[in-house]
């Protein structure tokens, strides 16, 4: 193999797995350092600046840099990186006075951002300290968006929505709230220079099976529902529900049911359960609130008697896959199940809707609506229109939104600079020794055992109660000391120098998880198979040194390697360093975003 | 600075047949120089014992005082351990050995600690065939105390201070020849792929099995002109054969070209297999092997390998005639026959 570059910031960036998995980049290992070293602003701040919603995040991420956890690989479970999040919100002092502070300088460019979801809002955090002059559209009297309409206040409460919203809005931004956009073609009439759309996935599927007309009443929309609590239009349900679906909308559906009146809320799914796309922690919650779980059950017919919804009857089926792995649901032959309910929530997905958008207006649409928009630049086939978020490429989830926001601000500053849209600045990154005296580093090496800790809940009688009651209670400062330790520092990198190396081996002898071996250079595949212990996991990289004196060359595998710098501390010549490694995804604002050091 | 090791390991690390990861076989984390050779020496340890399928506690580890004579501490924790005085590695294995017979004994020594204050100790578990392992970390001088010449420095080795050793050196290994010892092995602690088929073959054999192992130390003697430094051994080093231990339950499975491997078998059934056996010598041969070593010094080679072997070793219980069973599982009753036994032997001599 070529010895490694590492000059190429990705390479370092993809060992730093949290980060790199994290859409929008959150350098995770340093905040949860400084969570715990108690600096819980400089930890909000460094959130705030990459994901802007640390609070909101801390809550209800998806986490898609949990199961990428590295300590996911050497022992079961991934450090609680979402929960520590939170530990820094919930314990922050005052963060304001650190963010750009308006009014700015204008820079004579006027910009619409229509939906005032997460994706818009960060559009406008990017583009406000550069003096754009911003208009967010929104149908709703509040920003926020589904964070708003959807995520039921159990599981985010208002105040801290509010307060992370507001941080942005407060950057002078023109709220258009209360309107709805009915026209695209009115919009671009007016003198935007360029046109964000974070309209989101807003539209929930139906299921129109037989006896659904008559049973209409009590049938309902998932998210329309949701949103109909949020805002207290709807303020109860029957008691006996059946929500329909396998998603983490169901699962908020029916666990919003069990606080509005419902007793009997089942949650049944045509599918298996392992096939059902909600988090697992999301669906322990809602058994945990004696909602059982029913599958491979797919409805057949609402059942109404005298006008009024009984019950569903479902089928009963198994799943069968084939050598692809393609699922099909073959009907069991069992007599069909009947359940009661005096209510039904939908909640089996949702699409794209531009009714708003006319179709002449040179915004091109592909397959299910979805818009035709360019991965890296998020602008449409109108040069003047960006999509972000769900609206973009269809429904995922807020980080998600938040990372298309970042580079669709980058882009439409470029836009409106007249630069081309390719050529993106590069992310700022920097490599700094954590030497600080023979054998001792600036971060705190040592490997810690302990398994993840839970986060506490509030009781549940209680928080059944009513729907705004917060149920985790989430880490205290001690847990969450307890469980920041549990991070391996994965961006604090071992980086090789090979004219050091006298080959001695003491790095090779002492690395805890087999990592390093000094061996003669060969094939990729090759080499993998013949290391000191086998590196099966092919997403992570070889690290490989220039060819050492004996001819041979050292190579090091990525995958679990802990971060420990006792390679380091063994090396007689220092020819291994522990080096933290700081990469900041590009950003429309970042030269004026106080860096949190 | 760490104290400790993560607890975590590679998951994807096999077990050995008896069940046991590699780290079963380690001890604590080294308080030795960072890139001192003795730590090489300890993993190829580990290495070895775990790939022989050992049980922890069927071995002790015996050794004396220096760094070296430290380094039990990091390997096998599971293990028997005797850290005794200075020099006195080899009575106090000796006794435990005639005490229990049923162990396997890894005897590890420096070279001040062997060829100083205790080669008077070292000379006579030699000539015994003492059966057990003798790992003489050698770094020319005595770590522990600073770094001072010790006697296995070549004469000529510039020291860290700059002075020239006036003295003979010391070659435990000729020594050991000349003694009459059983299997005698060099080797470098640089070259784990040869010092860890050592390890395992010195282990099985039935006798005092020696390997001289140069081990650099990196903070006293690892200067230029330093004939134990690591630059200094990879130039001059020269290897004897390749070597291979196939234990008993396993079979040879590498293709060796015709004529050029020589294969001893163990009174176990276990084989030592030497391949590309440098011309004319025979290490079953002690006065072959003690030319070859002459030879190699003439002509500034560090001779390692397998050097010699007596594939006939007798060991001291079996010089002795001891019992099979441990003297230290005899009880009252083996040992003390009884009056009317006595009194018949009296009898005898009235
Ligand atoms: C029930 C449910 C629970 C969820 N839970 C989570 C979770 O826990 N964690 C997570 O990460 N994600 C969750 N999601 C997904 C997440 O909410 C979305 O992916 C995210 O909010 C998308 O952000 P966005 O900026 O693209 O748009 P949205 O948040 O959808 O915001 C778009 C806004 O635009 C408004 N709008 C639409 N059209 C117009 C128009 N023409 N004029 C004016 N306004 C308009 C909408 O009303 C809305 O307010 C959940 C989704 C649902 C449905
Ligand atoms: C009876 C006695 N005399 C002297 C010493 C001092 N002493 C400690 S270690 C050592 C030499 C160790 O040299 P070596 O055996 O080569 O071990 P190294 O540290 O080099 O591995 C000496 C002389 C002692 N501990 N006990
Ligand atoms: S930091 Fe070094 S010693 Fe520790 S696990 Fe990684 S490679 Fe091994
Ligand atoms: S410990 Fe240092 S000098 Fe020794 S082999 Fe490793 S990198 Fe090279
Ligand atoms: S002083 Fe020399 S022998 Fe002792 S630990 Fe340090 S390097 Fe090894
Ligand atoms: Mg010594």
């Amino acid at each position: 193999m070529n010895p490694t570059n590492i000059k190429d910031p990705e390479y370092f960036h993809k060992v730093v797995d949290c980060q790199y998995a994290c859409p929008a980049h959150t350098p995770v290992p340093e905040y949860i350092r400084l969570i715990a070293a108690e600096r819980y602003d400089d930890a909000y701040m460094i959130n705030w600046e990459s994901n802007v919603f640390p609070g909101i995040l801390g809550r209800t991420c998806d986490r898609p840099c949990e199961p990428a956890c590295r300590r996911g690989r050497v022992e079961e479970e991934p450090v609680a990186i979402c929960r520590l999040k939170r530990v820094a919100a919930d314990n922050k002092g005052d963060v304001k006075s650190r963010m750009p502070q308006g009014p700015f300088t204008p820079n004579g460019k006027k910009i619409a951002l229509i939906g005032g979801g997460p994706a818009s809002l960060t559009v406008a955090r990017d583009l406000a300290p550069l003096g754009y002059e911003i208009h967010l559209y929104d149908e709703w009297q509040k920003g926020g968006g589904m964070m708003r309409t959807q995520i039921p206040a159990f599981r985010l409460p208002e105040e801290v929505l509010d307060e992370e919203v507001n941080y942005i809005l407060d950057l002078g931004i023109y709220t258009h709230f209360n309107h709805y956009v009915e026209s695209m073609a009115e919009i671009l009439e007016q003198d935007y220079d360029a046109i964000f759309v974070g309209t989101g996935a807003p539209k929930g599927r139906v299921l129109k099976l037989p006896g659904y007309e008559e049973a209409k009443a009590n049938i309902h929309i998932g998210i329309e529902w949701l949103a109909g609590v949020a805002f207290e239009h709807i303020k109860s349900i029957g008691k006996k529900v059946i929500v329909l679906g396998g998603g983490n909308t169901a699962m908020d559906c029916c666990r919003t049911s069990r606080r509005i009146g419902g007793e009997d809320v089942k949650v049944v799914v045509r599918s298996p359960f392992q096939d059902m796309k909600a988090s697992p922690w999301e669906i322990e919650d809602a058994q945990h609130e004696d909602i059982p779980i029913m599958n491979n059950l797919p409805p057949k017919e609402f059942v109404v008697e005298d006008g009024k919804l009984k019950g569903i009857i479902f089928e009963k089926v198994k799943a069968e896959y084939d050598e692809n792995g393609k699922r099909r649901l073959i009907p069991t032959g069992e007599s069909d199940e009947f359940i009661e309910a005096d209510d039904v929530v939908i909640a089996i997905g949702q699409d794209n809707a531009f009714p708003w958008i006319e179709k002449d207006l040179g915004i091109e649409f592909g397959k299910w609506d979805i818009p035709v928009v360019d991965k890296l630049t998020y602008q449409s086939t109108n040069p003047k229109v960006f999509f972000g978020g769900d609206a973009a490429f269809g429904p995922e989830n807020v980080i998600t939104a938040v990372a298309h926001g970042h580079g669709a601000a980058v882009s439409i500053d470029l836009f409106c600079h007249g630069k081309s849209l390719t050529e993106r600045p590069d992310p700022m990154t920097n490599l700094m020794s954590q030497k600080m005296g023979i054998h001792e580093w600036m971060y705190d090496s040592g490997v810690v055992s302990d398994l993840r800790y839970a986060v506490p809940h509030e009781e549940k009688k209680l928080s059944l109660s009513d729907r705004k009651i917060e149920v985790e209670l989430g880490f205290d400062e001690i847990l969450g000391f307890k469980e920041a330790q549990r991070c391996l520092n994965c961006d604090v990198q071992t980086v090789f120098n090979t004219s050091r190396c006298i080959e001695c081996d003491a790095c090779m002898d002492i690395c805890p998880t087999s990592c390093i071996t000094f061996t003669q250079n060969g094939t990729e595949d090759e080499l993998r198979d013949r290391l000191l212990a086998p590196a099966l996991n092919l997403e992570q990289d070889l690290y490989v040194s220039d060819t050492l004196p004996t001819s041979r060359v050292m190579v090091k595998d990525e995958n679990v390697c802990l971060h420990c710098g006792l390679c380091a501390e063994r090396c007689p010549t220092a020819a291994w360093d522990m080096q933290q490694f700081y990469y900041n995804v590009t950003k429309a604002s970042s030269g004026c975003l106080v860096a949190a050091e | 600075m760490s104290f400790f090791k993560p607890t975590f390991t590679h998951p994807d690390l096999p077990k050995n047949k008896i069940g046991y990861k590699k780290r079963d076989y380690e001890g604590v984390i080294s308080t030795l120089c960072a890139g001192c050779g003795h730590d090489s020496i300890s993993a190829a340890i580990v290495q070895a014992c775990y790939e022989i399928n050992l049980e922890p506690h069927k071995l002790a580890k015996m050794s004396g005082i220096g760094c070296s004579s430290k380094t039990p501490a990091y390997f096998l924790s599971n293990s028997h351990g005797f850290n005794s005085v200075h020099g006195r590695m080899p009575s106090v294995t000796t006794g435990a050995n005639l005490a229990n017979r049923d162990l396997t004994y890894l005897g590890v020594s420096g070279d001040g600690d062997s060829a100083s204050i205790g080669m008077g100790q070292f000379v006579h578990v030699a000539r015994r065939n003492l059966n057990m392992t003798y790992i003489l970390m050698n770094n020319g001088c005595y770590g522990l105390t600073k770094g001072q010449d010790s006697a296995t420095a070549d004469y000529g080795s510039i020291s860290k201070a700059g002075s020239k050793n006036p003295f003979q050196g010391i070659d435990m290994v000729g020594l050991a020849l000349e003694l009459g010892a059983t299997f005698v092995a060099r080797s470098f602690s640089g070259d784990k792929g040869q010092l860890i088929p050592l390890i395992k073959a010195a282990l099985a054999h039935p006798g005092f099995a020696f390997i001289d192992v140069i081990s650099p130390c990196v903070t006293f003697n690892n200067n230029q002109g330093s004939t134990k430094s690591y630059d200094y051994v990879r130039q001059h080093i020269e290897a004897t054969s390749e070597f291979d231990f196939v234990p008993v339950e396993e079979e040879i499975t590498v293709d060796y070209a015709e004529g050029s491997e020589k294969v001893v078998t163990l009174f176990d059934g276990s084989k030592i297999v030497l391949d590309k056996l440098a011309n004319d010598w025979d290490p079953t041969d002690r006065y072959s092997a003690m030319s070859r070593i002459q030879e190699g010094k003439k002509n500034g080679q560090i001779i390692t390998g397998l050097i010699h072997i007596n594939p006939e070793s007798q060991e001291l219980h079996e010089l002795m005639g001891t019992t099979d069973t441990p003297l230290n599982q005899l009880t009252e009753e083996d040992l003390y026959p009884g009056d009317e036994v006595l009194d018949s032997i009296n009898n005898k001599y009235r």
